[in-house]
């Protein structure tokens, strides 16, 4: 059952009186011989009978969802039959307020002509709907992409200015300046990298692995120093792929992961490997790391994390990329992906 | 007055020795006992040490910061010190996700990441205050308990939509179990046990998860590791020790009810 929203019945119908009076002039201004008021009324009586029964004969039909109006045949025979019942319907109704028959021979000029006029009339007005509620409702599916597109950005960079790592960070910081301003610096240098790649990460698309192994090396050296002895880390770049492109900071949510979800809740934590190799034509990433895994069998749904690098994966490279999760629990977790050279 | 002591739990060493360093120049006269890195290491560590004052990191392996808190509020006051006062409790955060500037005036303080010299001074000088009036001290586990409970209650981040079904399974099949036929969730090392009146499944879901999706005026939490249907609750005793029991109508076993929680059973 169809829901009627009468807001919008009542602008349909102060629309389709708005347009009767318009014809009805126009035809007053062609035939001034005639009263005006015989016109109007006409105009008015059908106006309104043909807006009544395609406005809610519409909902009598199955619609499409784009413009509320009946699919297929449906869609033609509605303005048709609405259309020639509104036309009897308001022509018996202004024959009633004036007293007099329009079927009679005498009238058959005038009813063609009539007939006519309804028939241009209606059909114009059918379709000025139809057209219009269209366009709102392409409109407001537009308004819909835009709106989940910045959420999703906004999403991202939450995720990855995580406040945690933030102001945890800027703690450890704020210690080393005081002891060791070497390092305080060095760590400084790293955060603004991985800041700067964070938030250029929605403009450029893709960037050489080697450079993504820097930006990994950044954020795992800032996580070094918090951690201390409990994380240890392993990058892995063979020389001969340090130039194959890749989509910016696609491994960065998975690292993270390893850390949060893997190496943060365990006690005497652990050690993180990230490598990358070639194998029959497609390039082979992997992380993983010795963290408190999970059971593969209940883990609740996937993450932003990993959806993220999933949803851009299939975005890049289509069918063609690939990724696989393990996870053995008080093991470790490991994800392998695997993308074709060239996008 | 003995010199006042503190135990610092911190998993991030250089934030640990620098809050050793901040209270050094603050506040002097404190000794701190113990460092630690994780909370089981924490509540050990009070027990065996009893420190006047705790520095509890709440983002912590392990068990977190305001778990430790609850687990030492469970068993205090240790047996080696039966008159012990419960000792005054600082958390230390990164980020304010529990809102913790709601209790700056109460019993539980709390610090934010990077800590402030300023900051820290007014903490000290109101645990100074507070370790020097002793009768306070007394009621301090019933305020920290209470505080803790709220913490512990804070939403997680997005509201999930109510469990009607406990999908268990049994050999090679799922059993639908109807919440409504629930009387009890108990936490059981890798599992959660799910008890009816007529039979017990297993299941994976953590409690914690669970407990999201449970209706709280159908379903109580009354320990760490249990939950219990209310209507089903056919009375609570205490043996000598004051420790309550919770008896389920349709159930023989009996529950213990943890003090964090005990304040639900009060006579009207």
């Amino acid at each position: 059952m169809m829901r009627i929203d009468w807001i919008d019945k009542l602008r349909h119908f102060l629309q389709t009186m708005a347009f009767s009076l318009t014809v009805s002039a126009v035809q007053y201004a062609f035939r001034p011989e005639r009263p005006y008021e015989v016109a109007m009324v006409y105009s008015l009586a059908i106006g309104f009978f043909i807006w009544a029964s395609i406005d809610f004969g519409r909902h009598l039909f199955p619609s499409t969802l784009e413009t509320g109006w009946p699919q297929g045949s449906a869609g033609v025979i509605l303005p048709i039959a609405g259309i020639t019942l509104g036309y009897t319907l308001g022509t018996l109704t202004s024959d009633s307020w004036f007293g007099w028959s329009s079927w009679g021979s005498q009238g058959l000029a005038e009813l063609r002509l009539s007939l006519l006029i309804t028939l241009v009339a209606g059909s114009s007005i059918t379709y000025y709907f139809y057209i219009r509620n269209k366009a709102a409702y392409l409109q407001a599916r537009m308004n819909e992409a835009r709106q989940h597109a910045n959420e999703a950005r906004l999403k991202l960079l939450e995720t990855q200015l995580e406040p945690h790592m933030l102001f945890n960070t800027l703690a450890n910081l704020r210690v080393l300046i005081g002891i060791d301003p070497q390092r305080a610096q060095d760590m400084l240098d790293r955060m603004v990298a991985y800041l700067r790649a964070t938030l250029d990460a929605s403009r450029a698309s893709s960037h050489p692995l080697e450079r993504e192994f820097d930006r990994l090396r950044d954020y795992l050296e800032l996580m070094a120093v918090r951690m201390g002895p409990r994380m240890r880390y392993t990058l892995d770049l063979p020389a001969d792929l340090a130039g194959v492109p890749i989509p910016t900071l696609l491994l960065q949510p998975l690292v993270e992961n390893s850390i949060k979800h893997g190496l943060e809740p365990k006690l005497e934590g652990g050690a993180i490997t990230v490598g990358a190799r070639l194998d029959g034509g497609l390039l082979r990433l992997e992380v993983s790391d010795t963290g408190v895994g999970f059971d593969t069998t209940t883990a609740r749904s996937d993450g932003f994390g990993l959806a993220q690098v999933q949803e851009r994966l299939a975005t890049a490279y289509g069918e063609r990329a690939g990724l696989q999760r393990q996870s053995i629990p008080g093991q470790g977790t490991s994800v392998h992906l695997s993308l074709p050279l060239a996008p | 007055m003995t010199q006042p002591t503190a135990l610092i739990a911190e998993d991030e060493p250089l934030l640990a020795q620098a809050l050793q360093a901040e209270l050094a120049r603050a506040w002097p006269e404190l000794r701190i006992v113990a460092s630690v890195g994780d909370g089981a290491s924490a509540v050990q560590q009070t027990l065996a040490l009893l420190p006047d004052v705790l520095f509890f990191d709440i983002r912590m392996p392990g068990q977190s910061g305001l778990e430790a808190a609850a687990e030492l509020a469970e068993q205090w006051p240790p047996a080696s010190a039966p008159t012990r006062p419960f000792p005054a409790l600082v958390f230390v955060t990164a980020y304010d996700q529990y809102a913790v500037q709601a209790f700056e005036a109460q019993a539980v303080d709390y610090l934010l990441k990077p800590l402030q010299a300023a900051r820290l001074q007014k903490t000290v000088e109101k645990l100074a205050l507070a370790l020097a009036k002793p009768a306070q001290a007394a009621i301090n586990l019933e305020a920290t308990l209470d505080q803790l409970r709220g913490l512990l209650a804070s939403p997680s981040a997005a509201p999930r939509p109510p469990l009607r079904v406990i999908q268990a399974s049994v050999g090679n099949t799922i059993r639908m179990v109807p919440i409504d036929e629930v009387l009890c969730f108990e936490a059981a090392d890798k599992y959660v046990r799910v008890l009816t009146a007529e039979r017990e499944y297993l299941i994976r879901t953590p409690l914690k998860e669970l407990q999201e999706q449970l209706d709280t005026a159908v379903f109580w939490q009354i320990h760490r590791g249990t939950i219990v249907r209310t209507l089903a609750i056919d009375a609570v005793t205490r043996d000598e020790a004051g420790k309550a029991f919770v008896a389920l109508r349709g159930l023989k076993e009996k529950f213990v009810v943890s003090r964090l929680y005990a304040h639900l059973f009060k006579a009207m």
